[in-house]
């Protein structure tokens, strides 16, 4: 099985490197560039084919180690 | 005073500490490793400065989920003094021992500079030798060190006296909430600050600033 995890800051949490991206951006042209957030991305291969289980796994491996829920929000998908 | 260091792959300030300790305590502490699940009997533990595990993931991420954070946990639930610098305060505030989470510089610029701090509780067992509303010296040097906690959590801190040191005299160098510059856990016997005081000890460092946290914390008469 493949997961995919997406971990991204909380609202309100200050963002400076989304900011610094979004000047970046606005500085090459693209013009409408409203917000941006910068985020992480974890893709995961898992054994076995139990995907409730897979998800159980996938939710306390972020609340572990993958997210600091303190700042962060994460999000889990199973392919 | 018995004091022991911890040590973690890739931490760089931990022969600063050492010297500090050795040179306040008069006795060299004790060293535990990563993969130690138990430490030694102590009354201070330190965590150093540096870049434990490259910084992968977030700043002290890994280091906490090392077995040896685990023993941390256990001597500081039973009252032993515990302090972390800079990346040792990255990786308390991982490790669950203290609130909040410390963020990339609001100027994403890693800063290496002096700052003044100014003592916030001077009530405290790292700050008694201190004067209450003093301002001191510290280096620091660090790309994570914007300390961030919702409303409600800093409303305790503050209200309860656990914000310890404050940057003072416009000298916040990396945005962090209230200028805060290190706190104490509720029990006050964790102290995480993101400046290095252990390198502002003695005469050759340009200055004693810092040493004083340490006589506190180790109960030694200044």
């Amino acid at each position: 099985m493949k997961a995919r995890i997406t971990v991204t800051l909380k609202n309100g949490v200050l963002d400076p490197q989304g900011k610094a991206i979004e000047h970046a951006l606005s500085g090459l042209g693209f013009d409408g560039v409203g917000q941006v957030r910068q985020g992480k991305v974890f893709d995961i291969e898992l054994a076995g084919t139990d995907k409730a289980k897979a998800e159980a796994d996938l939710k306390a491996m972020c609340d572990k180690l993958l997210a600091n829920t303190v700042i962060e929000n994460y999000a889990v998908e199973i392919a | 005073m018995k004091s022991a260091v911890v040590l973690l792959p890739g931490l760089n300030r931990d022969r600063d500490m050492i010297a500090a300790l050795t040179k306040i305590s008069g006795q060299a502490p004790a060293t535990v490793w990563q993969t130690d699940t138990e430490i030694p009997d102590v009354d201070l533990i330190a965590i150093p400065g540096g870049f434990s595990f490259g910084d992968y993931l977030r700043c002290g991420a890994i280091a906490a989920r090392m077995p040896v954070m685990r023993a941390v946990a256990e001597k500081a639930a039973k009252g032993v003094t515990v302090i972390g610098v800079c990346n040792g305060f990255q990786i308390l505030v991982e490790a669950g021992l203290l609130p909040g989470a410390l963020m990339r510089n609001a100027s994403l610029k890693f800063v290496c500079r002096q700052v003044k701090l100014e003592i916030a509780n001077a009530n405290t067992m790292f700050t008694r030798g201190y004067q209450p509303g003093q301002v001191i010296r510290s280096p620091v040097a660090h790309h994570d060190g914007n300390y961030f906690a919702d409303a409600e959590t800093l409303a305790r801190l503050e209200g309860e006296g656990q914000v310890v040191f404050r940057y003072a005299e416009n000298t916040n160098p990396n945005g962090s909430i209230n200028d805060i510059a290190g706190i104490v856990n509720d029990k006050g016997n964790v102290l995480g600050l993101m400046p290095h005081p252990e390198n502002l000890i003695e005469a050759a460092h340009g200055g004693e600033d810092g040493r004083a946290l340490f006589q506190s914390a180790l109960g030694i008469a200044a």
